[in-house]
């Protein structure tokens, strides 16, 4: 066991933990003041739900033996585990970071359907979604016998079963539940944006750098190139927006940070720093313009998920195939003359994105269809805003009657 | 008696409300409201890409004060000298309306009328 790597990995699971509080204040910001309590507690609980349901069934299911498609039920309640097991790190450290990705994956999905959703079938929905989509794609991708890892699609630390994954499950709730009645034109509190989109931005050099499971130079790199596909993404959303409409938002600028952020994901252990730039650019220029083209469709996934962590994703996870340097990660991507990773990647990203979206559809057709369940508030709560409805709270109470 | 609401540029109550101590007002209150005249409306981002929409929400402050009869153009005076902008004043510097008001009474007495102001 090396306490170095053990150490790093302590902290960088707890960095990720705050990742799903940060993105509760980055959607938070977004939606309307009648709306925030909502939006933050749909990432917050499941902060709650999922670290449950994940040390019960979920870690086996990801990474017990099982087959090539899904893990088996030999480490539910993380029986036979003991304390000093592992073999850098202790495998129970292992168990907590991976707890952690599978905590913000389905917050992430939240962004298509806030302002609308029925909190009560969205816990139902977390336990799932978890069990049902974020298992099986977790165990394809990152289980020593997953069919996606033998394959060798090159996935670092979640482009494909966190952000693709999230991405178009955002697709299927929003296709089902429906467009809002009066979608708000303004994001209530933009510092509340920043705040997240920072928050996500600190979190992000556990998610990425801890991929390694170890603190070598490996998650030196990670962190560099993380920190520069940010950086780089957020400049270009910046200055696209500068050039179109004369201003420099704020939400925007936090926006492009995240959709860098999303694309060197994947990319984190096998590019470097000139990599980082170009996925960073790419992310910052494509996302933005997937932004402006959801805007044009019916399909009212209200904070874009699809178009930063869907589009970012894929975007990620295929740039991974082109800038990948050996010297890095041990594999060339397209630039070093290696085409083939490329089909790897594309075969990685069209499953995870043709079987999260069935399941998902699946899923969320069910709990629709159940009595006492379904997916939508009234039309009456809609107008009058979850805070009050589902959680009996105003986020901002301004008159003398508190 | 009569009721004088001014709707103002926030950033000049500083200067009003002294103004209107000067000029005999003994009360009043005023209130952040949002709206637009015709300056039109501001320009703001709508969501996060790059589009951008006009809303009707330019910040303005409204003073409301209830004065006698005799007071009215000096309060009118004070709002005008410290609410224009310099110089010939530009559009936006707001309007004043002016209109009766049919009883006054002071909770804590009782008293009706002028003396109740």
């Amino acid at each position: 066991m090396d306490t170095g790597s053990t150490a790093w990995i302590i902290v960088a699971s707890a960095m990720v933990m705050l990742m799903t509080p940060g993105l509760a204040f980055f959607y938070g910001g977004l939606v309307r003041a009648k709306n925030v309590v909502s939006t933050i507690m749909y990432s917050f609980i499941s902060v709650a739900v999922v670290s449950i349901v994940w040390v019960l069934w979920g870690y086996s299911l990801a990474f017990g033996d099982g087959n090539e498609f899904i893990g088996d039920l030999s480490l539910v309640g993380l029986s036979g585990i003991d304390i000093n097991d592992g073999e850098t790190i202790p495998y129970l450290l292992f168990v907590v970071f991976q707890m952690m990705f599978a905590v913000i994956t389905p917050a992430l999905i939240t962004g298509a359907f806030v302002e609308r959703f029925k909190f009560t079938t969205y816990l139902i929905f977390l336990v799932l979604w978890v069990t049902l989509v974020y298992a099986p794609i977790c165990h394809w991708v990152w289980s020593g016998n997953g069919w996606l890892f033998d394959l060798g699609a090159l996935d670092f630390a979640g482009g494909t079963v966190v952000h693709i994954n999230a991405g178009i499950a955002a697709v299927a709730a929003a296709m089902l539940v429906g467009r809002r009645r009066n979608p708000g034109l303004e994001p209530h509190n933009a510092p509340y944006v920043v705040l997240g989109a920072a928050l996500l931005w600190f979190g992000w050099f556990g998610f990425n750098a801890g991929s390694g499971l170890g603190a070598d130079g490996l998650a030196a790199n990670a962190f560099l190139v993380t920190n520069t596909a940010a950086a780089t993404a957020a400049l270009t959303w910046g200055l696209l927006s500068q050039f179109q409409t004369g201003r420099m938002g704020a939400v925007g600028v936090a926006t492009g940070a995240v959709a860098g952020l999303v694309a060197i994901t994947p990319a984190a252990g096998f590019v470097g720093v000139m990599g980082a730039l170009g996925i960073g650019f790419g992310a910052g220029l494509i996302c933005y313009f997937a932004v402006v083209l959801r805007n044009k469709t019916m399909l009212d996934d209200a904070l874009d998920v699809f178009a930063v962590h869907g589009v970012g994703g894929i975007w990620g996870a295929i740039a991974t195939g082109i800038f990948a340097i050996a010297a890095v990660g041990g594999t060339d991507g397209l630039l070093n003359g290696n085409a083939e990773q490329m089909g790897t990647q594309i075969i990685a990203v069209g499953a995870t994105l043709v079987y999260s979206l069935v399941v998902s559809l699946v899923i969320l057709k069910v709990l629709d269809v159940i009595p006492g369940l379904g997916l939508r508030i009234s039309e009456r709560e809609e107008d009058e805003g979850l805070d009050l409805v589902a959680h009996g709270e105003r986020a901002y109470i301004r008159d003398g009657a508190d | 008696m009569l009721k004088v609401e001014a709707i103002i540029r926030p950033e000049r109550i500083g200067q009003v409300t002294p103004a209107l101590d000067a000029a005999g007002c003994t009360g009043y209150h005023y209130t952040n409201i949002t709206g637009q005249g015709r300056q039109g409306g501001v320009e703001v981002f709508t969501g996060r890409g790059g589009q951008m929409v006009t809303r009707s929400a330019v910040p303005k402050t409204m003073i409301t004060t209830v004065i006698p009869d005799n007071l009215l153009e000096a309060v009118i005076e004070a709002i005008i000298n410290n609410a224009r902008s310099p110089g010939e004043g530009a559009i936006g510097d707001g309007k004043i309306f002016v209109s009766t008001v049919n009883e006054v009474v002071r909770v804590r007495t009782g008293e009706r009328g002028d003396i109740a102001m």
